[in-house]
This record gives structure tokens, C-alpha cells and sequence, in this order.
């Protein structure tokens, strides 16, 4: 894998054959490490690069003693500090781990569950609930009133009041660019409900207003689109 | 075990057993499931297989291994988001259904409707289905909207996933606005006559804008092509594109927003 520098073999070699001549050494302190200074193949090369970049002027004169006569380190290897690397600086870590939990099953099981919810609502409620289908499309015969699907009857009750292109664009329009730039807007930091008075008012208000307006275009308009109540001249609502 | 008793009932386990062995250590099955795969050497219950099951599976896609304890909780979202694309995938199932039986010119499109939902089998239970889970899309896009600004999830740095998830909710409204005209019954022309009106009044490309939506100066058959075009196929694109970026923004920002 990694190219090891000719003096560094060397004296790995040398410190091996001198343990070996020794068996009975010290055992204790040579797990520290065994990786360094085995001399296989396992010391990172980055490590390897560094030191060698490190130790090129001075390791004639310090390599040349210690290598083949030293035997002063434990088990006979000799070790050389490179670097002392303190655990702050190179691992982060955070002051407060996030509490977490495993997505299968704790997420997976109540997504499931659900899904599984809204398909059995959806299925039920298909089956004792048709979808209208009303008599076929028939330009001669405009039905009174002619209502928009739900989602629209909020712009079409504020038809009711203000010039069409005020009621069904600008008004529309300008709420969903607002909308839109809500974020960008909003410069508060703060996600706490109390922090929030304002923006929250604003909100219930904008969704407050569509929610009145499009009740009142889905139960409280009659014929000619006139305002009449439910419960006297009944429903005129098809969704 | 019971079968521990019976030779024959042990021998019969043991062949299960080796023909368990043999399918799992194939080269097809391997190829199928990924190392680390539950499905290879089955499911106990650990930390280790929890974070399998997710990671060697497609769902990685979706979810992390894991996420914030808080985020499991229902009543922070009320699953509303996860409902809103569990009911895409609903209607596009119904959809397609529907979509062997219907035919979008004004001469058959109705025809279409009423045979679907006469002669055909489970024909009118699937529109009912698509029909109410389309309603029920709305509702729970503008809910999940409203649960996050209530939330304040909308902040940094979650804005532009915001931005993104209000061009969902018009994207929603126009599917939904789409696939209304599709029955061609009464209903359908008028709403749509007054929904297009409307759109008529946009200013200085007013005509324009009501011309290129109903390919023509009145509602017809051409009309209804082109909204059948719409709903069945590049609302739905588009959609989607839109949801990858949605819910790939999710996770970049952090995961779900909270606690408050």
C-alpha cells in the first residue's frame, strides 16, 4: 500500500530482530502502540508523510543511535512523539447530543398506521357516498346558481363585492406573493407561539377570512347567488 | 416447539430450512437485496437491524436511520404532510384506474362516466375514491400549510422549502381544478365557466391567458383535451418534481422543524 521510507524499515527490522533475541520483555506498555511501531504495513501514510517530512534534518542524528543500539523503549521498539493532537481540536463535540430515535419502527409504524387510516375513511366514505355526476354538459342550460368548486368560493363571493380583476387577481394575488414571502418577511428568530403574537394573528386572520368567505359562498348562497340561509331555502352545494 | 416430537414434522423443517438456505444464498436473491439487508439473514430485533432496515432499503430514500425524538410525535404534525403525498399516490392509483374507461372528447367523456360507473366492476367505488380523496388533498396541503406557520417552520432555514410548498399547494388546487371538468356533466362546465371567467380578468393578457387554458374562445371539446392533458400527466410531473425537491429540502434543512 504505502511506500515505507528505507531508513524507517530498517530500523523497524532491526527493532524486531532484537525483540525477538529478547523474548521476555515488558508486555505491559507495548499494546499502546503496536500499530506505530510494528513496522507492517499499518501505519497511515499521512502519518508516515508527515513524519518523515518531520524527521528528515534531524533523523540522521537522532535515528542513528537509537535505531541498532537503543533498547531503551518498551519491548524494544523506540517511539517518537509526532504530534500531540488534544481532543478538542479535531473532534467536535457538541455539549448537548440530540435526543433521537430510529425512523423503523417508532416513524414507519404511525405513518403506516396513517395511511392506513385515511385509505379505510377514503374507502368507507366511498362506499355510502357517490361522487355527483349530474346530467350531461349543456351550454343552453346555465344552472342557477353556478357555483366554482369549494376551494374557489372565496373568490367568488368577493366577485360579489369588488371589480372581477380586483376580486379574482389582485386580491388572490397579492395574498399568495405575501404568502410566498413570508419567511422573508417574517424576521423574527423566534419559533415560540409567545414570541409570535403578531404573526400568528395575522395569519388566523388571513385564514380566518378565506375559511368565513368560502362558507358563506358554499352554504349561504342561493339562487341568483343571493345570500339566503341553509336551513330555510336549503342546500345549494355539490362537491 | 410441538414439532420437535415428531420426526416427520422435523424433517420437513429441516428441508424448509436447507430450501431457505438455498434461496437466500443464490445469486438472484443477492442481487436483489442488498448486504445488510434484513431480507438476507432475516429480522431480529436491534439497534443494528433497526438502522438496516431503513438504509438498505429504497425508503433511505425518504427517511434517515434516524430522526429527532420529537418528530415522531403525531400531534406536532398531525401526519398532514405525509397524507398529502400518501393521497397523491392514492389518486394516481385511482387515476389510472379510471383512466382505462375514459375517453376526453365532449361527444363520450360523459358516456364514458356513467358506463364506468354502471358496467364496470368496483368502476364507480374508484371514482367515488378519487373523487373524495381529491377533496381530501386540498384539505390536508392547506392544513399542513397553516400547521407550519403555526409552527414557525417556515424560518431559517426553511424558507425556500416554504416557497416550494406553496407552489405545491397551487399545483394541488389545480389538479384538483383540472380534473373537475373531466366528468363534462353540469357541474363540471359551469364551475369551470366561472372558475375561467375569472381567470379572463387577469389584466393586459386577460383574453390571452383564458384562450391558451381553454384552447379556444368557449369551453369544448378541445377544452377538455387539454385539461385531460394537464390533469393525467404534466400537473402530475411537475408535482412530483416539485415533491423530490420538498422533501429532499427537508432533510438538508435539519429535518422537521421543533421542538417549540
Amino acid at each position: 500500500m504505502t511506500e515505507i521510507p528505507e531508513h524507517l524499515r530498517k530500523r523497524a527490522e532491526a527493532a524486531k530482530a532484537k525483540a525477538q533475541g529478547a523474548a521476555g520483555g515488558g508486555d505491559a506498555p507495548a499494546g499502546d502502540a503496536p500499530a506505530a511501531a510494528s513496522g507492517d504495513e499499518k501505519i497511515p501514510s499521512h502519518l508516515l508523510d508527515r513524519g518523515t517530512a518531520a524527521g528528515d534534518q534531524p533523523a540522521p542524528a537522532a535515528g542513528g543511535p537509537a535505531a541498532p543500539t537503543g533498547g531503551s523503549g518498551p519491548d524494544g521498539h523506540n517511539q517518537r512523539l509526532l504530534t500531540v493532537v488534544k481532543s478538542g481540536s479535531i473532534q467536535d463535540t457538541k455539549a448537548t447530543p440530540q435526543d433521537k430515535v430510529h425512523v423503523w419502527p417508532h416513524l414507519l409504524l404511525a405513518e403506516f398506521l396513517a395511511a392506513l387510516a385515511v385509505t379505510l375513511f377514503t374507502l368507507l366514505f366511498s362506499i355510502f357516498v357517490n361522487a355527483p355526476l349530474l346530467e350531461l354538459a349543456d351550454f343552453n342550460k346555465t344552472p342557477n346558481p353556478s357555483k366554482a368548486p369549494w376551494y374557489f368560493l372565496g373568490l367568488q363571493e368577493l366577485l360579489t363585492m369588488f371589480h372581477p380583476m380586483v376580486a379574482g387577481v389582485t386580491i388572490p394575488g397579492i395574498g399568495l406573493f405575501v404568502l410566498i414571502l413570508a419567511p422573508y418577511i417574517d424576521k423574527n428568530p423566534s419559533k415560540r407561539p409567545e414570541d409570535r403574537k403578531f404573526a400568528i394573528s395575522l395569519m388566523t386572520v388571513h385564514l380566518m377570512f378565506w375559511a368565513v368567505l368560502v362558507m358563506i359562498g358554499s352554504f349561504f348562497r342561493g339562487p341568483g347567488f343571493n345570500f339566503i340561509f341553509p336551513w330555510n331555502s336549503g342546500l345549494f352545494f355539490e362537491l | 416447539m410441538a414439532d420437535e416430537k415428531k420426526p416427520a414434522g422435523q424433517a420437513l423443517q429441516e428441508q424448509l430450512g436447507q430450501l431457505t438456505d438455498q434461496v437466500q444464498g443464490s445469486q438472484a436473491w443477492s442481487s436483489i437485496f442488498r448486504p445488510g439487508s434484513i431480507f438476507r439473514k432475516g429480522y431480529n430485533d436491534s439497534p443494528r437491524n433497526r438502522s438496516y432496515v431503513i438504509m438498505n432499503s429504497v425508503l433511505y430514500h425518504l427517511h434517515p436511520v434516524k430522526v429527532k425524538r420529537h418528530a415522531v410525535k403525531v400531534s406536532y404534525t398531525l401526519c398532514l404532510g405525509g397524507l398529502s403525498f400518501f393521497l397523491f399516490i392514492l389518486l394516481t392509483v385511482t387515476g389510472i384506474f379510471l383512466m382505462f374507461f375514459y375517453r376526453p372528447t365532449a361527444a363520450q367523456a360523459w358516456d364514458d362516466i356513467q358506463t364506468l360507473q354502471t358496467a364496470v366492476g368496483f368502476g364507480l367505488l374508484v371514482r367515488n375514491m378519487h373523487r373524495w380523496a381529491a377533496h381530501l388533498m386540498v384539505l390536508s396541503v392547506f392544513l399542513h400549510m397553516a400547521r407550519v406557520f403555526y409552527h414557525g417552520a417556515y424560518k431559517p432555514p426553511r424558507e425556500f422549502n416554504w416557497v416550494i410548498g406553496v407552489m405545491l399547494l397551487q399545483f394541488t388546487l389545480l389538479l384538483s381544478f383540472t380534473g373537475y371538468l373531466l366528468p363534462w356533466d353540469q357541474l363540471a362546465l359551469w364551475a369551470v365557466t366561472v372558475g375561467t371567467n375569472m381567470m379572463g380578468f387577469t389584466p393586459v393578457f386577460g383574453e390571452q391567458v383564458r384562450f391558451v387554458l381553454l384552447g379556444g374562445v368557449e369551453i369544448g371539446t378541445d377544452t377538455l383535451l387539454r385539461w385531460y392533458t394537464l390533469h393525467v400527466l404534466m400537473l402530475p410531473f411537475v408535482v412530483v418534481i416539485f415533491m423530490a425537491i420538498h422533501f429532499w429540502r427537508v432533510r438538508k434543512d435539519g429535518g422537521i422543524s421543533g421542538p417549540l
